[in-house]
Protein backbone atom coordinates (compact mmCIF):
# COMPACT_ATOMS: atom_id res chain seq x y z
CA UNK A 1 0.00 0.00 0.00
CA UNK A 2 2.66 2.52 1.05
CA UNK A 3 4.84 2.28 -2.09
CA UNK A 4 1.77 2.79 -4.29
CA UNK A 5 0.90 6.00 -2.48
CA UNK A 6 4.45 7.28 -2.96
CA UNK A 7 4.25 6.48 -6.65
CA UNK A 8 0.93 8.31 -6.96
CA UNK A 9 2.35 11.30 -5.06
CA UNK A 10 5.40 11.45 -7.34
CA UNK A 11 3.09 11.42 -10.35
CA UNK A 12 0.85 14.15 -8.94
CA UNK A 13 3.74 16.40 -7.94
CA UNK A 14 5.40 16.09 -11.34
CA UNK A 15 2.56 16.33 -13.84
CA UNK A 16 1.11 19.72 -14.87
CA UNK A 17 -2.41 18.25 -14.66
CA UNK A 18 -2.63 18.40 -10.87
CA UNK A 19 -1.31 21.97 -10.55
CA UNK A 20 -3.77 23.17 -13.20
CA UNK A 21 -6.67 21.34 -11.55
CA UNK A 22 -5.75 22.67 -8.10
CA UNK A 23 -5.62 26.24 -9.47
CA UNK A 24 -9.14 25.95 -10.89
CA UNK A 25 -10.48 24.23 -7.76
CA UNK A 26 -8.95 26.93 -5.54
CA UNK A 27 -10.54 29.60 -7.74
CA UNK A 28 -13.99 27.97 -7.48
CA UNK A 29 -13.57 27.65 -3.71
CA UNK A 30 -12.55 31.33 -3.52
CA UNK A 31 -15.66 32.37 -5.47
CA UNK A 32 -17.83 30.34 -3.08
CA UNK A 33 -16.10 31.94 -0.06
CA UNK A 34 -16.70 35.38 -1.56
CA UNK A 35 -20.42 34.59 -1.85
CA UNK A 36 -20.44 33.35 1.75
CA UNK A 37 -18.95 36.71 2.84
CA UNK A 38 -21.80 38.45 0.92
CA UNK A 39 -19.33 39.84 -1.65
CA UNK A 40 -17.55 41.98 0.96
CA UNK A 41 -14.82 44.05 -0.71
CA UNK A 42 -12.12 42.48 1.48
CA UNK A 43 -13.17 38.93 0.49
CA UNK A 44 -11.42 39.26 -2.86
CA UNK A 45 -11.44 35.95 -4.78
CA UNK A 46 -7.91 36.44 -6.20
CA UNK A 47 -6.51 37.03 -2.73
CA UNK A 48 -8.42 34.04 -1.33
CA UNK A 49 -7.33 31.68 -4.15
CA UNK A 50 -3.70 32.77 -3.82
CA UNK A 51 -3.86 32.18 -0.06
CA UNK A 52 -5.39 28.71 -0.48
CA UNK A 53 -2.77 27.63 -3.03
CA UNK A 54 0.18 29.22 -1.20
CA UNK A 55 -0.77 27.45 2.03
CA UNK A 56 -1.22 24.23 0.04
CA UNK A 57 2.28 24.51 -1.44
CA UNK A 58 3.86 25.32 1.93
CA UNK A 59 2.08 22.41 3.67
CA UNK A 60 2.85 19.79 0.98
CA UNK A 61 6.38 21.09 0.31
CA UNK A 62 5.82 21.20 -3.47
CA UNK A 63 8.06 23.93 -4.85
CA UNK A 64 6.69 26.88 -6.81
CA UNK A 65 8.51 26.02 -10.01
CA UNK A 66 6.88 22.61 -10.35
CA UNK A 67 3.50 24.15 -9.47
CA UNK A 68 4.00 26.76 -12.20
CA UNK A 69 4.67 23.99 -14.76
CA UNK A 70 0.93 23.35 -14.67
CA UNK A 71 -0.36 26.80 -13.72
CA UNK A 72 1.46 28.44 -16.65
CA UNK A 73 -1.43 27.41 -18.94
CA UNK A 74 -3.66 29.80 -16.98
CA UNK A 75 -0.89 32.42 -16.68
CA UNK A 76 -0.40 32.43 -20.46
CA UNK A 77 -3.92 33.79 -20.98
CA UNK A 78 -2.96 37.09 -19.30
CA UNK A 79 -1.40 38.27 -22.59
CA UNK A 80 -4.48 37.72 -24.78
CA UNK A 81 -6.67 39.11 -21.93
CA UNK A 82 -4.63 42.34 -21.93
CA UNK A 83 -5.14 42.63 -25.70
CA UNK A 84 -8.86 41.96 -25.15
CA UNK A 85 -9.12 45.13 -22.99
CA UNK A 86 -9.27 46.96 -26.34
CA UNK A 87 -12.85 45.71 -26.82
CA UNK A 88 -14.49 47.43 -23.78
CA UNK A 89 -12.30 50.48 -24.43
CA UNK A 90 -13.68 50.66 -27.99
CA UNK A 91 -17.22 50.07 -26.71
CA UNK A 92 -17.01 53.01 -24.28
CA UNK A 93 -15.15 55.30 -26.63
CA UNK A 94 -18.12 57.35 -27.88
CA UNK A 95 -19.51 57.81 -24.33
CA UNK A 96 -16.21 59.10 -23.05
CA UNK A 97 -15.03 61.26 -25.90
CA UNK A 98 -16.74 64.40 -24.59
CA UNK A 99 -14.92 64.25 -21.25
CA UNK A 100 -11.74 62.93 -22.81
CA UNK A 101 -9.33 65.82 -22.24
CA UNK A 102 -10.00 66.45 -18.52
CA UNK A 103 -10.22 62.69 -17.93
CA UNK A 104 -6.88 62.01 -19.66
CA UNK A 105 -5.12 64.79 -17.73
CA UNK A 106 -6.53 63.55 -14.40
CA UNK A 107 -5.57 59.93 -15.19
CA UNK A 108 -2.03 60.87 -16.24
CA UNK A 109 -1.30 63.12 -13.24
CA UNK A 110 -3.16 60.81 -10.85
CA UNK A 111 -1.18 57.82 -12.11
CA UNK A 112 2.13 59.65 -11.69
CA UNK A 113 1.08 60.80 -8.19
CA UNK A 114 0.04 57.28 -7.10
CA UNK A 115 3.30 55.76 -8.38
CA UNK A 116 5.41 58.52 -6.80
CA UNK A 117 3.67 58.02 -3.41
CA UNK A 118 4.45 54.29 -3.46
CA UNK A 119 8.07 54.75 -4.51
CA UNK A 120 8.42 57.66 -2.03
CA UNK A 121 7.26 55.56 0.95
CA UNK A 122 9.60 52.72 -0.12
CA UNK A 123 12.64 55.01 -0.49
CA UNK A 124 11.88 56.83 2.75
CA UNK A 125 11.82 53.55 4.67
CA UNK A 126 14.95 52.22 2.98
CA UNK A 127 13.45 49.34 0.97
CA UNK A 128 15.93 47.56 -1.38
CA UNK A 129 16.01 48.55 -5.07
CA UNK A 130 14.18 45.47 -6.38
CA UNK A 131 11.34 45.96 -3.86
CA UNK A 132 11.03 49.65 -4.82
CA UNK A 133 10.97 48.74 -8.52
CA UNK A 134 8.25 46.16 -7.83
CA UNK A 135 6.17 48.86 -6.07
CA UNK A 136 6.42 51.49 -8.83
CA UNK A 137 3.77 50.03 -11.21
CA UNK A 138 1.48 49.26 -8.22
CA UNK A 139 -1.68 50.98 -9.44
CA UNK A 140 -1.65 49.43 -12.94
CA UNK A 141 -3.64 46.32 -13.88
CA UNK A 142 -1.63 43.17 -13.08
CA UNK A 143 -0.52 41.85 -16.52
CA UNK A 144 0.82 45.28 -17.49
CA UNK A 145 2.30 45.95 -14.04
CA UNK A 146 4.23 42.66 -14.13
CA UNK A 147 5.64 43.50 -17.56
CA UNK A 148 6.73 46.96 -16.37
CA UNK A 149 8.27 45.60 -13.14
CA UNK A 150 10.33 43.15 -15.16
CA UNK A 151 11.70 46.02 -17.24
CA UNK A 152 12.56 48.07 -14.14
CA UNK A 153 14.44 45.22 -12.49
CA UNK A 154 11.69 44.40 -9.99
CA UNK A 155 10.22 41.06 -8.98
CA UNK A 156 7.12 40.35 -11.13
CA UNK A 157 5.53 38.02 -8.56
CA UNK A 158 5.99 40.61 -5.77
CA UNK A 159 4.37 43.15 -8.12
CA UNK A 160 1.44 40.77 -8.67
CA UNK A 161 0.82 40.56 -4.92
CA UNK A 162 1.32 44.30 -4.34
CA UNK A 163 -1.03 45.19 -7.22
CA UNK A 164 -3.67 42.84 -5.85
CA UNK A 165 -3.44 44.30 -2.36
CA UNK A 166 -3.59 47.87 -3.72
CA UNK A 167 -6.74 46.96 -5.65
CA UNK A 168 -8.39 45.38 -2.61
CA UNK A 169 -7.51 48.35 -0.34
CA UNK A 170 -8.69 50.83 -2.98
CA UNK A 171 -11.97 48.99 -3.59
CA UNK A 172 -12.70 48.58 0.12
CA UNK A 173 -11.68 52.00 1.51
CA UNK A 174 -11.56 54.15 -1.67
CA UNK A 175 -15.25 55.17 -1.64
CA UNK A 176 -14.91 56.36 1.99
CA UNK A 177 -11.83 58.42 1.07
CA UNK A 178 -13.75 59.96 -1.84
CA UNK A 179 -16.64 60.88 0.49
CA UNK A 180 -14.19 62.43 2.91
CA UNK A 181 -12.49 64.39 0.07
CA UNK A 182 -16.03 65.51 -0.99
CA UNK A 183 -15.74 64.14 -4.53
CA UNK A 184 -19.38 63.91 -5.59
CA UNK A 185 -19.10 63.76 -9.40
CA UNK A 186 -19.62 60.07 -10.37
CA UNK A 187 -17.27 60.49 -13.34
CA UNK A 188 -14.49 61.80 -11.06
CA UNK A 189 -15.13 59.02 -8.51
CA UNK A 190 -14.83 56.42 -11.27
CA UNK A 191 -11.65 57.97 -12.66
CA UNK A 192 -10.06 57.93 -9.18
CA UNK A 193 -10.95 54.28 -8.55
CA UNK A 194 -9.73 53.07 -11.95
CA UNK A 195 -6.48 55.05 -11.81
CA UNK A 196 -5.42 53.94 -8.32
CA UNK A 197 -7.15 50.55 -7.96
CA UNK A 198 -7.33 49.21 -11.59
CA UNK A 199 -9.72 46.29 -12.27
CA UNK A 200 -10.63 45.52 -8.68
CA UNK A 201 -11.59 49.17 -8.13
CA UNK A 202 -13.47 49.13 -11.44
CA UNK A 203 -15.47 46.08 -10.38
CA UNK A 204 -16.46 47.94 -7.20
CA UNK A 205 -17.29 51.16 -9.08
CA UNK A 206 -19.47 49.21 -11.55
CA UNK A 207 -21.47 47.69 -8.70
CA UNK A 208 -22.23 51.15 -7.23
CA UNK A 209 -22.90 53.37 -10.27
CA UNK A 210 -22.82 52.73 -14.04
CA UNK A 211 -21.24 56.11 -14.92
CA UNK A 212 -18.54 55.60 -12.29
CA UNK A 213 -17.92 52.08 -13.64
CA UNK A 214 -17.50 53.19 -17.25
CA UNK A 215 -15.09 55.98 -16.28
CA UNK A 216 -13.21 53.63 -13.97
CA UNK A 217 -12.75 51.18 -16.84
CA UNK A 218 -11.45 53.99 -19.04
CA UNK A 219 -9.05 55.09 -16.29
CA UNK A 220 -7.77 51.54 -15.84
CA UNK A 221 -7.06 51.14 -19.57
CA UNK A 222 -5.54 54.58 -20.13
CA UNK A 223 -3.46 54.43 -16.96
CA UNK A 224 -2.07 51.04 -18.02
CA UNK A 225 -0.98 52.37 -21.42
CA UNK A 226 0.27 55.71 -20.08
CA UNK A 227 2.23 54.19 -17.17
CA UNK A 228 3.80 51.58 -19.46
CA UNK A 229 5.03 54.52 -21.55
CA UNK A 230 6.24 57.06 -18.96
CA UNK A 231 7.35 54.91 -16.03
CA UNK A 232 10.33 53.12 -17.69
CA UNK A 233 11.49 56.44 -19.17
CA UNK A 234 11.24 58.39 -15.87
CA UNK A 235 12.80 55.45 -14.02
CA UNK A 236 15.87 55.52 -16.24
CA UNK A 237 16.14 59.31 -15.82
CA UNK A 238 16.11 59.15 -12.02
CA UNK A 239 18.70 56.39 -11.71
CA UNK B 1 -14.48 31.92 -32.22
CA UNK B 2 -11.22 30.55 -33.57
CA UNK B 3 -10.94 33.71 -35.66
CA UNK B 4 -11.44 35.91 -32.61
CA UNK B 5 -8.81 34.04 -30.56
CA UNK B 6 -6.43 34.26 -33.52
CA UNK B 7 -7.05 38.03 -33.75
CA UNK B 8 -6.05 38.44 -30.09
CA UNK B 9 -2.94 36.28 -30.49
CA UNK B 10 -1.87 37.99 -33.74
CA UNK B 11 -2.18 41.42 -32.05
CA UNK B 12 -0.19 40.17 -29.06
CA UNK B 13 2.50 38.65 -31.28
CA UNK B 14 2.74 41.84 -33.35
CA UNK B 15 3.02 43.80 -30.09
CA UNK B 16 5.80 41.55 -28.79
CA UNK B 17 7.69 41.82 -32.10
CA UNK B 18 7.31 45.62 -32.22
CA UNK B 19 8.46 45.97 -28.60
CA UNK B 20 11.60 43.94 -29.33
CA UNK B 21 12.38 45.35 -32.78
CA UNK B 22 12.01 48.98 -31.68
CA UNK B 23 13.33 48.45 -28.12
CA UNK B 24 10.11 49.91 -26.71
CA UNK B 25 9.81 50.01 -22.92
CA UNK B 26 6.12 48.99 -23.14
CA UNK B 27 5.09 45.34 -22.58
CA UNK B 28 4.13 43.54 -25.82
CA UNK B 29 0.51 42.79 -24.86
CA UNK B 30 -0.10 46.53 -24.16
CA UNK B 31 1.06 47.38 -27.68
CA UNK B 32 -1.18 44.55 -28.87
CA UNK B 33 -4.10 46.19 -27.04
CA UNK B 34 -3.41 49.56 -28.69
CA UNK B 35 -3.12 47.83 -32.11
CA UNK B 36 -6.46 46.08 -31.65
CA UNK B 37 -8.11 49.30 -30.42
CA UNK B 38 -6.90 51.25 -33.47
CA UNK B 39 -7.95 48.36 -35.74
CA UNK B 40 -11.45 48.37 -34.21
CA UNK B 41 -11.77 52.17 -34.58
CA UNK B 42 -10.73 51.98 -38.25
CA UNK B 43 -12.90 49.00 -39.19
CA UNK B 44 -15.94 49.50 -36.99
CA UNK B 45 -15.98 53.21 -36.24
CA UNK B 46 -17.54 54.87 -33.22
CA UNK B 47 -20.59 53.36 -31.57
CA UNK B 48 -20.52 50.37 -33.94
CA UNK B 49 -20.20 46.90 -32.42
CA UNK B 50 -17.13 44.82 -33.34
CA UNK B 51 -17.79 41.24 -34.60
CA UNK B 52 -19.93 39.31 -32.09
CA UNK B 53 -17.36 36.51 -31.79
CA UNK B 54 -14.58 38.92 -30.78
CA UNK B 55 -16.82 40.65 -28.23
CA UNK B 56 -17.80 37.26 -26.83
CA UNK B 57 -14.23 35.97 -26.50
CA UNK B 58 -13.02 39.27 -25.01
CA UNK B 59 -15.87 39.44 -22.51
CA UNK B 60 -15.34 35.79 -21.49
CA UNK B 61 -11.60 36.33 -20.95
CA UNK B 62 -12.19 39.56 -19.01
CA UNK B 63 -14.97 38.01 -16.90
CA UNK B 64 -12.41 35.50 -15.59
CA UNK B 65 -9.58 38.03 -15.37
CA UNK B 66 -9.13 37.38 -11.66
CA UNK B 67 -8.32 33.70 -12.18
CA UNK B 68 -5.49 34.59 -14.58
CA UNK B 69 -3.61 36.48 -11.82
CA UNK B 70 -3.62 33.52 -9.44
CA UNK B 71 -0.54 31.56 -10.70
CA UNK B 72 1.67 34.67 -10.52
CA UNK B 73 0.23 35.62 -7.15
CA UNK B 74 1.08 32.20 -5.70
CA UNK B 75 4.71 33.17 -6.43
CA UNK B 76 4.44 34.95 -3.07
CA UNK B 77 5.60 31.64 -1.48
CA UNK B 78 9.15 32.23 -2.73
CA UNK B 79 9.00 35.84 -1.49
CA UNK B 80 7.97 35.26 2.12
CA UNK B 81 11.39 36.43 3.34
CA UNK B 82 11.27 39.58 1.19
CA UNK B 83 7.76 40.30 2.47
CA UNK B 84 8.73 39.79 6.10
CA UNK B 85 11.86 41.94 5.76
CA UNK B 86 10.04 44.83 4.01
CA UNK B 87 6.54 44.68 5.50
CA UNK B 88 6.47 48.33 6.62
CA UNK B 89 7.40 50.04 3.30
CA UNK B 90 5.18 47.57 1.44
CA UNK B 91 2.18 48.17 3.72
CA UNK B 92 2.60 51.97 3.64
CA UNK B 93 3.12 52.09 -0.14
CA UNK B 94 0.10 49.86 -0.76
CA UNK B 95 -2.24 51.38 1.84
CA UNK B 96 -1.12 55.02 1.97
CA UNK B 97 -0.09 55.30 -1.67
CA UNK B 98 -3.36 53.88 -2.97
CA UNK B 99 -5.66 55.95 -0.75
CA UNK B 100 -3.72 59.21 -1.30
CA UNK B 101 -3.75 58.41 -5.03
CA UNK B 102 -7.54 57.98 -4.97
CA UNK B 103 -8.10 61.24 -3.05
CA UNK B 104 -5.73 63.20 -5.33
CA UNK B 105 -7.10 61.81 -8.61
CA UNK B 106 -10.71 62.28 -7.46
CA UNK B 107 -10.24 65.95 -6.45
CA UNK B 108 -8.23 66.74 -9.59
CA UNK B 109 -10.71 65.00 -11.92
CA UNK B 110 -13.67 66.81 -10.31
CA UNK B 111 -11.99 70.21 -10.66
CA UNK B 112 -10.98 69.54 -14.28
CA UNK B 113 -14.40 68.18 -15.30
CA UNK B 114 -16.09 71.24 -13.80
CA UNK B 115 -13.85 73.59 -15.77
CA UNK B 116 -13.42 71.73 -19.09
CA UNK B 117 -16.08 68.99 -19.19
Amino acid sequence: MAPDLTEIWVYLAREPLSALTMTLLAWLAALRLQRLCRRHALANPVLLAVAILAIGLLVTGVDYRSYFQGAQFVHFLLGPATVALAVPLHRQWSTMRAAMLPAAVAILLGGIFAAAMGVGFALLLGAPADVTASLAPRSVTTPVAMGIAERLGGLPSLTAVVVLCSGVVGAAVGPLVLNWARVTDWRARGLAMGTAAHGIGTARALSVNMTAGVFSGLAMGLNAVATALWLPVLWRLFQ
Amino acid sequence: MTGAITTLLVCQLAGELLARALHLPVPGPVIGMVLLFVLLLIRHGEGEEPPAALTQVADTLLAHLGLLFVPAGVGVVVLLHTLAANWLPLALAVGGGTLLGIAFTGRLAQALLRRLG
